[in-house]
């Protein structure tokens, strides 16, 4: 072995560590301080308030009056008996599930069209993600115009077309359809918004999905006789069920606690039409001062989320099998 | 340079022993194999002796000195990786270069060092090339370039040769080994292919189920497998064993030839086999014949290697006489597998 | 034959893409153009809402930058944002680590509930979160925003950043170990540098999450000055029921399309690092 060159070769172990050195080898230990931080952060700023806010629900406080007086379930009985809790709670789980209903068959589309190459890719992805990427408050306020009750860019078009404002018209002879003023016609709104909303998330999900399909598959496929449409959905779809089913319930969570859509788009209204849990809660709770009963409200958002949570674990680790 | 010890090493792994009370000692400057089947625990033992992995219990030792709960980096040891482990986001000079780094060497003594380490291994032209831009055998070059430089006392490898193409590993085996004689560094070398062990080792440990079956010269672990899993994973292909009253009888396929071949051996030494042929493989430098030998109640399957340089014309769905010398056939006990003198012939 | 029907689907799937587009671009489209369209033009509802009728203006913009806060809600923001990434950064980057390196099995339970306080809704806790707001004495302060909002960018982040380090082959760690770096070393000196990228992923969705965010702002601040741009822009340009429409459009589209650039832009990391998150 050469041991020229110099430097002394002759290695020694080196000497036995002083006891600070040695903690930061040990793993244990480097591994509890690490995630300690986190721990207490979310214990104490998410843990905490989950538990009072359940406390609150079963106590009478008010913005006026915060102290806890327990009152048992006398807040959920009185919940349960006000028909806007009831509309509010009907509404979140149509909004959710009508929206997401739509975005699983938009992003379906619009991912397998994605997938290909084609021409200025790039611009359009950036323009496909802007719903998602803006800040959600500001791209509703777009909305807020285009259903605007004389304004509205829809009505002009359906004007022009004929479909609207005369006497024979399609949609009626009024000039404009009350997108935000008529409670159907507002929910459909607040869907569509949702709808709109959603589809970028949805369909970043799905394309990355395709993408993780090995082509030898679909290729054996189209060997085997396979034509467009049975291979989609023959093997594509299934072959996508779980990640479909992450970005569904991703949407179905993000749309099920929503408050911000509806509280711009229609404070809730027309009278409560499209009033859900969230916005409800916040009207009670916030505007209104009451905060026990606010509390209440919300809390009936947890278990569904609860169950989707669940379901998002089990398949979570059905997809790393794959 | 060192010795490694280890005394009664034991690692649970789920409630299931992945190392098994292990008592090993390398010779000094000995290149040591590791040898077994995948989830044997050799990966394990190495780790442990490294000190990448803490041991349930037991002890190491380097260089006479216990290191058993002392983190790697006082080891004073060097260790390659399967997949090399080169820092990606660092050129060949840097990678080479850290471990001094981290001992705190001053600027040109490290440059002399890596200079002298890339020129050992003939990669000084790729010092500023980055990781992603070299070959296989060259990332191999850079990875024990890399472990060298510091004169370790003790040389480690997992698995170094399983990420090169079939013909790279015969060069690069050959490299290896000359390297390691040349600088006489104690060397433990895990792997699962029999044949490197056989080529590379000056002592092959072969391992099954954490627990070291026999340790051994290359060639006594050949010819005299302490068990029958000795016997049937070193060779290619493995021994046939066969039942043989209350005892298993093996022998190797190269010892099993046409009698005319054995003709020469006096009648009392050599036992007789009909051996009814089934297929025949020509691999160029040998040929395998498989087929069965009925003995005593039942038919046995068993294989045959005829070297290229004997001519007999074997066919198959024929029967023939073929034969072993007495002194070429092994007993096992049959509960154990463990080998036994006792020759009932 | 073929060739028609590759055609076909060449024209179908422009024809698919464009719908897309136009359907998600529609109201940014709309809010760009009436910014800068006049008042007379804008509301007049004979008018093609799609052209400018008229010439254009400045003038909404003008207004929006000088007769409001527009400006002020912009640097609240961003204050915000830089102290919500530096809170999030700290405490998610170990937590990752932790998470990624150190499983077990408490471990990927632990890094699973984690993720699933992402879950709970702000609208669940912003109730008890008012008296802590009030008990740390910040209400109407951006301090209450910056307090809360690391609730939902360090478990988001944590998450992201898992998937980023399990993507880091460990035996590159435990080399460096062997080179002579202790654990902690290994970590500073080996993983940080390879997961940059991660990192900066990281940086910009908490960054983009603290701009999106909402219902905590609008709960815990009606102090017009203190006005983050999220709730700033859809209250503070309503006087009662007359919506300064023009100003409101510039206000939501100027901050919204810097956001836009930054998410497109690392959203390949996101992706990759969600993958690695799911499918480990």
């Amino acid at each position: 072995m050469d041991v020229s060159d110099g430097a002394s070769i002759t290695q020694k172990l080196p000497p036995e560590r002083s006891r600070f050195g040695r903690l930061l080898d040990n793993e244990r230990l480097l591994a509890s301080l690490m995630i300690a931080p986190a721990i207490l952060y979310i214990g104490v700023m998410v843990g905490f308030p989950f538990s009072l806010a359940i406390l609150y629900s079963l106590s009478d406080a008010t913005t006026g009056n915060q102290t806890l007086h327990f009152v048992g379930l006398r807040n959920y009985i009185d919940v349960l008996g006000d028909p806007v809790f009831r509309k509010s709670l009907l509404n979140t789980f149509f909004f959710s599930l009508c929206s997401q209903a739509l975005v699983l068959v938009l992003s379906k589309i619009l991912a397998l069209a994605l997938v290909r190459n084609f021409r200025g890719k790039r611009l359009v992805r950036f323009l496909i993600l802007l719903p998602w990427t803006a800040p959600i408050s500001l791209g509703t306020i777009g909305w807020l115009w285009m259903l605007d009750s004389i304004f509205s860019p829809f009505d002009w078009i359906l004007r022009k077309m004929g479909l609207l404002g005369a006497p024979d018209a399609l949609f009626g002879p009024l000039s404009n359809l009350y997108w935000l003023g008529e409670p159907s016609l507002a929910m459909l709104s607040v869907i569509l918004v949702h709808t709109w909303r959603m589809l970028p998330l949805a369909t970043v999900i799905l394309l990355a999905g395709l993408t993780s399909i090995p082509h030898e598959i679909l290729e054996a496929a189209e060997i085997d006789g396979a034509g467009f449409w049975r291979r989609l959905f023959r093997i594509t779809i299934p072959l996508m069920l779980p990640i479909m089913t992450i970005a569904l319930l991703f949407g179905i969570v993000f749309t099920f606690t929503d408050m911000t859509v509806v509280y711009v788009l229609t404070r809730g209204g027309p009278v409560h039409s499209t009033q859900v849990l969230s916005s409800w809660a916040f009207f009670k709770g916030i505007e209104g001062g009451d905060l026990a009963q606010g509390a209440a409200v919300a809390v009936f958002l947890f278990p569904m989320l609860a169950g989707v949570a669940a379901l998002m674990l089990k398949l979570a680790h059905r997809t790393e099998v794959a | 340079m060192a010795q490694v010890e280890t005394k009664g090493l034991t690692k649970l792994f789920g409630g299931v022993n992945a190392v098994d009370n292990i008592d090993l000692m390398t010779q000094e400057g000995e290149f040591l194999v590791l040898l077994g089947p995948s989830g044997c625990g050799k990966t394990t033992l190495l780790r442990m002796i490294a000190g990448l992995e803490e041991p349930t219990s037991g002890e190491v030792l380097i260089g006479g000195r216990v290191v058993t709960n002392q983190p790697p980096r006082v080891r004073n040891i060097a260790m390659v990786f399967q997949s090399y482990a080169l820092y990606p986001h660092m050129t060949v000079f840097k990678n080479i270069a850290f471990p001094l780094q981290t001992r705190g060497m001053k600027k040109d003594d490290v440059r002399k060092k890596v200079e002298w380490a890339a020129g050992m291994f003939g990669i000084g032209k790729l010092l500023d090339r980055k990781p992603r831009e070299l070959s296989g055998g060259e990332r191999q070059r850079v990875a024990i370039a890399r472990a060298m430089v510091r004169n370790p006392s003790i040389f480690l490898l997992d698995e170094p040769l399983s990420n090169l193409d079939a013909k790279l590993r015969t060069s690069a085996r050959e490299e290896l080994q000359q390297f390691q004689k040349r600088v006489g560094i104690t060397t433990l070398y895990v792997t699962h292919d029999q044949v490197e062990a056989m080529g590379l080792g000056d002592r092959i440990v072969v391992m099954n189920k954490g627990r070291v079956r026999q340790i051994g010269v290359p060639r006594e672990v050949y010819q005299k497998p302490a068990d029958t899993f000795v016997a049937s994973f070193l060779g290619s292909p493995p021994m046939n064993l066969i039942e043989w009253g209350h005892l298993l009888m093996g022998f190797r396929p190269e010892h099993f030839l046409p009698v005319e071949v054995k003709a020469s051996n006096a009648e009392s030494n050599v036992v007789r086999f009909e051996f009814e042929v089934t297929w025949v493989e020509d691999l160029g430098s040998d040929r395998l014949v498989y087929g069965d030998i009925g003995h005593q109640c039942a038919h046995r399957h068993v294989i045959s290697k005829i070297p290229a340089n004997v001519g007999v014309f074997i066919e198959g769905g024929k029967t023939y006489s073929f034969a072993v010398a007495r002194e070429d056939l092994r007993f096992f006990d049959r509960e154990t597998g463990l080998h036994t003198d006792t020759t009932p012939l | 034959m073929a060739r028609l029907r590759k055609i076909g689907a060449r024209s179908s799937l422009y024809g698919i893409v464009t719908f897309f587009v136009v359907f998600s671009v529609f109201p940014f489209y709309w809010m760009l153009i009436a910014a800068f369209k006049r008042d007379h033009d804008l509301f007049n509802p004979a008018n093609n809402p799609f052209l400018f009728n008229e010439p254009a203006t400045l003038e909404h913009l003008r207004t929006l930058l000088f007769d409001t806060l527009f400006l002020k809600y912009l640097a609240n923001t961003c204050l915000v944002g830089v102290a919500v990434v530096c809170i999030t950064v700290l405490i998610a980057v170990p937590a990752a680590y932790s998470l990624a390196r150190w499983s077990g099995r408490w471990g990927e339970n632990l890094g699973i509930g984690i993720f699933l306080t992402y879950l709970v809704p702000p609208t669940l806790l912003f109730i008890p979160l008012c008296r802590v707001i009030t008990a740390f004495r910040l209400n109407e302060s951006l301090g209450a925003l910056i307090l809360i909002y690391p609730t939902f960018t360090i478990p988001f982040c944590t998450w992201l950043l898992m998937g980023f380090f399990k993507a880091i082959p460990k035996d590159i760690e435990e080399q460096a170990m062997i080179d002579g770096c202790s654990r902690m070393g290994a970590m500073v000196r080996i993983v940080f540098p390879l997961s940059v990228s991660g990192l900066l992923t990281v940086v910009v969705f908490a960054f983009t999450l603290t701009m999106h965010e909402f219902i905590y702002a609008l709960a815990f601040i009606s102090v017009s000055a203190q006005k983050t741009i999220s709730i700033g822009v859809p209250t503070e340009l309503v006087r009662g029921d007359v919506f300064r429409w023009g100003p409101l459009m510039a206000g939501a589209l100027i901050p919204s399309i810097p956001v836009a650039v930054l998410y497109t832009f690392f959203l390949d990391k996101f992706i990759a690092g969600f993958t690695m998150g799911a499918v480990k």
